[in-house]
């Protein structure tokens, strides 16, 4: 697998790094010559130096047979446009673009670059993750693939605490998956019993959350059904 | 028309006061309001009182390019100093506010090339350079 990575800062060199050692060819492009002349002490060859929104830096760099292209320069725009000519002119198969500016990400979207990595999104997703009043957690998005993997906590009284697998009322498209109960997880059965304090993971279609949580919640909306 | 342009560079505000004087309505945004001053530069009277409008704004910014009137335009012109910011804003234009007629400045002859064959109207002005330097140079072929 061929990978050539745009921008060589902490992300990009790391990358690099990680990559190369676990035996896969790998060209990071950098456009900054003082820290071009740093990472190619280390990366040598690997290491290109030049724009990588110019397309001859990328046609030198071998876009043509990538099979993957990281876009992690720190400049939105640049990714935006490093990933649309990858995907579009040289017809990569893979892109995986970062995003600096949260507030830039449907600009990505818009364009149809994805899948993104956003750091602030990241860091908010762990602090959800670690502060379970918000109740409904998003742990994975496959957009392309239609599905969602989400993190519930079972509130109590709610209508699916204290019933069986079985019996909890659940629409079309979503699936428990998993139960998280005192640190361990397990993979329910149809006579498992979910109790209150339970983390459920659920796949679903995106989109279904709302007809979701108000049965994992502790109030009355969720017990009177 | 309405005509909303992004940089306020020596293209961007020449464009902006050719086409108030033609008697379209102008819109003219730019991250520095300094740039303003191009505006009223060897005018006898000031760009707000001639009837444009300016406002100071990111161009990636959504409520910056609404509150420049981007819902409005008939014609969107980016000209800015950066060709991927260019590039970027004019297919948010063309994408997400359906502005009828987009313009793009390029500066790299590359990607001008490649973006124009993906349907976006870009003006080159380093392949215009080149074109004429070739034949001040070497003369017609």
């Amino acid at each position: 697998m061929y990978v050539i990575i745009a921008g060589a800062g902490k992300v990009g060199w790391n990358l690099a790094r990680e990559l190369m050692t676990r035996d896969r060819e790998v060209t990071v492009i950098e456009s900054d010559h003082a820290r071009f002349r740093v990472i190619e002490e280390e990366l040598e060859h690997a290491a290109q130096y030049g724009d990588a929104t110019e397309l001859w830096v990328l046609e030198r760099a071998g876009i043509q047979r990538a099979d993957l292209v990281i876009a992690v320069t720190g400049d939105d725009e640049d990714n935006i446009l490093i990933s649309q000519v990858a995907k579009e002119k040289y017809g990569v198969q893979r892109i995986v673009a970062r995003v600096n500016n949260p507030r830039n990400l449907e600009h990505f979207k818009l364009l149809g670059i994805q899948p993104v990595v956003s750091a602030t999104d990241l860091i908010l997703r762990l602090i959800e993750h670690e502060v379970p009043e918000y109740g409904l957690v998003q742990l994975l998005a496959l957009e392309e693939e239609h599905l969602e993997i989400i993190e519930l906590e079972v509130g109590e009284g709610s209508h699916v605490a204290g019933r069986r697998v079985a019996d909890i009322v659940l629409p079309e498209g979503v699936l428990i998956i998993s139960v998280l109960r005192n640190g361990l997880g397990f993979v329910p059965k149809a006579d498992s019993v979910i109790e209150a304090g339970d983390q459920v993971l659920l796949i679903l279609d995106p989109g279904l959350e709302s007809q979701i949580t108000f049965r994992f919640s502790p109030s009355e909306a969720g017990s009177s059904i | 028309m309405f005509i909303l342009i992004i940089g306020c560079g020596r293209v961007g505000s020449t464009l902006a006061k050719r086409a108030l004087e033609r008697g379209h309505e102008v819109s003219v945004m730019d991250v520095d309001p300094l740039s303003h001053e191009r505006l009223d530069r060897d005018q006898t009277v000031t760009w707000e009182d001639a009837g444009g409008r300016f406002t100071v704004g990111t161009a990636l910014e959504i409520s910056a390019l609404t509150e420049a009137g981007i819902e409005q335009a008939d014609v969107f012109m980016a000209a800015t100093s950066g060709d991927n910011t260019n590039l970027v804003i004019s297919q948010i234009a063309q994408r997400r506010f359906n502005v009828p007629k987009v313009v793009v400045r390029v500066a790299d002859p590359a990607r001008a090339a490649w973006y124009s064959e993906q349907g976006l109207h870009t003006i080159c002005a380093t392949q215009v350079a080149i074109d004429l330097a070739e034949q001040a140079v070497l003369g017609a072929a």
